[in-house]
């Protein structure tokens, strides 16, 4: 099959043409280029929140922060809450450089989503930037882990589970797929009077992977999110022992660990955090863009979806929450360290 | 044949005028990212989102397909041309496949490689379709003790790479690992070689490294060159725009091999498409040491199409492995994931129960992709090769512009430029001194994998090491290590060890 430019002379030098089709060729590439590029530029002009908005996802495309951002970004185009939305990805050490770029932002119409994890990274890292550099506006939504095996796993419930670990805490390793499925595991160790320094924990880079690890026998449990784990679990390929949750969710045949004597309720909550530079005015702007944003028909479903369950706190109960979260999870560090 | 109705079906499907030209946009836009240094198919995918909430179903899946792969085609076009893979499984593809475009033979290059992808995309497909459910058993069987085996095995099946000059390869493979100590330690959460940065509490990405190190470092040291080496424009594109029959025989057993080397990787649900790449490269190379006229080092077309085919057959297969298990192993992956969810379906065992009509329209555009990616590049392998002619001072400006774009896209962050420039030097420096780079990049790839997971398997068994050794597939792998070892013993007793180049 002879290629369609295949007549033309090797060796003539180019034609006007032949640049031409050359030029066109390249010009595909900018054009890509420019609007990548355009993307990451942030929003450049207009402090008005409602002409122009950037989410900030602290994470790469593809995790759970991003997917919230894009979710958020949808709903509000959809809606035409904002003039121009846009997400932005500011990856890196555990969502703490996103911290300290939007710590230092000078303009109010930016929004980062943050959460458990950021604060997990300030406390293992001893990162110079730290929640508290950034204001929050809204908390939106938790999520709940899932204490799970796999389905071939001996264990039938929870204590099952709790008799062999503590019998032996070494031997059973558990697995997570980021340092909040971590958390919960130390914090269910206490609560079972285990030492969270005896446990064995192999992290794995993301839910798939640590699913995977339960499945190739390489762990024994988990306490994964529950959007990775109820797939899983319905599909028979894993089994839930309890969810990590106030109280039972809807449609989901397992006990809370609560119900079962466990006093485990850490979530993985995700809120939005505005630049510090923010006016009292700009956080009453935001909070009734974020509450028309969550009652739009698409958030709930978006909410359904991923298994999230919708949490809204503003205001200075919501500053005394996020404190007293980052008090409770630099407890847990300090005893995972010992 | 029951496979074989639904996928008539799911061509049914997928072959309506609106979805033929979802698949086009798809591949054009694919290989336009893809030939961004930096710039992978994840990137294009996570941009290409928002459209899908725009689309139906089955034509946001058919865009994706030609996205996923076009990036893929594209990454190895720039690979080829101009020495700076966009990705890191394009990076086996420079070793021989610039050489030929240096050659003037840029065009059977692009071709050599477009099939090849093709070949290996289009078998994994086909596998895809046929074993889906079986895929599900097998990759439950790869932990971390059977990576950890693989890895040595790669290392040591990569090793020839370093032989040229031996303490000078070794320097090189022991850097690439260094490097990828830098940042947190994932086992322990410790954080290594930071210096206290933040910036690099991540590690210093595989991508940032190849293209600085792959592309920088080469506009660099052309640069170095540029007053000694008189540039010949016409030379550089000289050649019959496509394979000849002689050419085509001589790639179609490497694209064969190839493409069985990649196929099993595609079904370990970790890990991306670098490591059969390699061990496809190193595998054509070994086998050319044996023939009268070795041809590695001068442009040998088997040296790119077999790495071509076995990059293609893996992402292949890897995207079955998506649909069947469900499990977000990627960052494209993940995307897609959550492009599925979108739609109100959750990739698994169940989807290929509770949606078939979607799942079998989605791999029949994976066929549909592949066609158009072949009819598209083909032709433009001519147009391509002519980014040639571009003068060397603009075309290399052009190219490092482009690599800082990319890079600075994916993070936005101005500290990964200046480590991209850091790089860049590092990476003349080793061109300069004729370090060879190969080793680096795959101690890049190996090192972590080896590590996290002979740590892994460790804690897993309670610091038992006979955890190495206790299933089938390691004991396999060991054995094909032994006997490549034993081989090359053999070889270099009896002193036919020819050296390429």
């Amino acid at each position: 099959m002879p290629p369609v430019a295949g007549d033309e002379p090797q060796d003539s030098p180019p034609t006007r043409r032949r640049a031409f089709s050359i030029g066109f060729g390249v010009l595909a590439v900018p054009v890509i280029g420019v609007a990548a590029y355009q993307s990451i530029r942030a929003a450049a002009g207009g402090t008005n929140v409602r002409a122009n908005l950037t989410l900030v996802a602290p994470a790469a495309a593809g995790g759970g922060w991003d997917a919230f951002q894009r979710e958020m970004q949808q709903t509000m185009r959809s809606n035409s809450l904002v003039g121009n939305v846009q997400v932005v990805n500011i990856p890196g050490a555990g969502g703490t450089i996103a911290l300290g770029s939007v710590g230092q932002l000078n303009e109010p119409n930016t929004l980062m989503v943050g959460g458990t994890g950021q604060i997990a990274a300030q406390i293992q890292f001893s990162t110079e930037s730290v929640i508290t550099d950034v204001t929050p506006i809204a908390r939106v939504v938790e999520e709940y882990a899932v204490v799970t095996v796999p389905a071939e796993s001996p264990h039938q419930d929870l204590e099952s589970l709790l008799e062999a670990w503590r019998s032996d805490p070494p031997a059973m390793p558990w697995t997570g797929g980021g340092s909040f499925d971590q958390l919960v595991m130390t914090d269910l160790a206490l609560a079972a009077g285990i030492a969270p320094q005896e446990t064995t924990y192999i992290s794995s880079d993301g839910g798939g992977e640590a699913i995977q690890a339960l499945l190739n026998g390489t762990a024994q449990a988990t306490a994964g999110g529950f959007a990775d784990m109820l797939p899983q679990i319905e599909a028979g390929r894993l089994r839930g022992l309890g969810v990590v949750a106030p109280e039972r969710l809807d449609g989901v045949d397992i006990p809370t660990l609560t119900e079962l004597g466990y006093d485990v309720t850490l979530t993985n909550w995700r809120a939005l955090f505005a630049p510090p530079v923010v006016t009292a005015e700009e956080i009453g702007e935001l909070e009734v863009l974020i509450t028309e944003a969550v009652a739009a028909p698409e958030w709930k479903d978006a909410v359904k979806r991923y298994y999230w369950k919708e949490v809204p706190l503003v205001g200075e109960e919501l500053t005394q929450y996020v404190a007293d979260e980052t008090e409770r999870i630099a407890g847990l560090f300090a005893e995972i360290n010992g | 044949m029951e496979q074989l109705d639904l996928l008539m079906q799911g061509f049914a499907g997928a072959l309506t005028p609106m979805n033929i030209l979802w698949v086009i946009v798809g591949c054009l836009l694919g290989t336009a990212v893809g030939v961004l240094p930096g710039l992978g198919s994840s990137m294009a995918v996570a941009l290409l989102l928002p459209m899908t909430f725009a689309l139906d179903p089955t034509a946001a899946f058919i865009l994706f397909a030609g996205v996923y792969f076009g990036g893929l085609f594209g990454d190895s076009t720039m690979a080829i041309l101009l020495n700076t893979p966009g990705q890191a499984s394009a990076i086996a593809s420079t070793f021989e496949g610039h050489r030929m475009a240096n050659d003037g033979r840029a065009p059977q290059a692009l071709a050599t490689a477009a099939i090849g992808a093709f070949i290996g995309g289009m078998v994994a497909s086909v596998l895809v379709v046929f074993l889906s459910p079986t895929l599900v058993a097998l990759s439950s069987s790869f932990g971390p003790p059977e990576f950890f085996a693989l890895a040595l095995f790669a290392f040591v099946a990569t090793s020839s790479v370093v032989s040229d000059n031996v303490l000078k390869g070794l320097a090189a493979l022991v850097l690439g690992i260094g490097i990828t100590l830098v940042g947190t330690d994932g086992v322990s959460g410790l954080t290594r070689f930071t210096l206290g940065s933040p910036q690099l509490f991540d590690g210093i990405s595989l991508v940032t490294v190849t293209v600085g190190v792959l592309a920088l470092g080469e506009v660099l040291y052309v640069v170095s060159r540029v007053k000694r080496e008189r540039e010949d424009l016409e030379t550089r594109v000289a050649g019959r725009p496509f394979l000849s029959r002689k050419e085509f025989a001589e790639a179609a057993p490497a694209w064969g091999r190839g493409t069985l080397i990649g196929l099993p990787f595609g079904v370990i649900p970790a890990g991306g498409a670098e490591v059969p790449t390699f061990l496809a490269y190193e595998a054509e190379r070994r086998l050319d040491r044996r023939r009268r006229v070795p041809k590695f080092g001068k442009g040998a077309i088997r040296g790119l199409a077999a790495p071509e085919a076995a990059g293609n057959a893996t992402t292949g297969m890897a995207m079955g492995a998506l649909l069947a298990l469900g499990l977000p192993v990627s960052a494209t992956a993940a995307i897609m994931l959550a492009a599925f969810k979108q739609y109100g379906l959750q990739p698994g065992p169940l989807l290929f129960d509770r949606s078939p009509e979607l799942v079998w329209a989605l791999l029949a555009s994976f066929f549909l992709a592949m066609v158009v990616l072949l009819i598209i590049n083909l032709p433009f392998a001519q147009l391509w090769a002519k980014l040639l002619l571009i003068p060397k001072p603009q075309l290399y400006a052009g190219i490092t512009l482009f690599c800082g774009l990319g890079i600075y896209a994916t993070s936005g962050a101005a500290f990964d430029l200046v480590l991209l420039l850091v790089i860049g030097v590092l990476g003349f420096v080793m061109r300069r001194y004729d370090y060879p780079v190969a080793p680096l990049m795959i101690g890049m790839v190996l090192g972590p994998l080896a590590e996290s997971s002979l740590r892994d398997a460790l804690l897993s068994s309670v610091g038992d090491p006979r955890v190495l050794f206790s299933s089938p597939i390691t004991l396999v792998i060991y054995a094909l290590l032994a006997v490549v070892i034993a081989l090359s013993v053999r070889n270099s007793v009896r002193k036919r060890t020819r050296r390429d180049l």
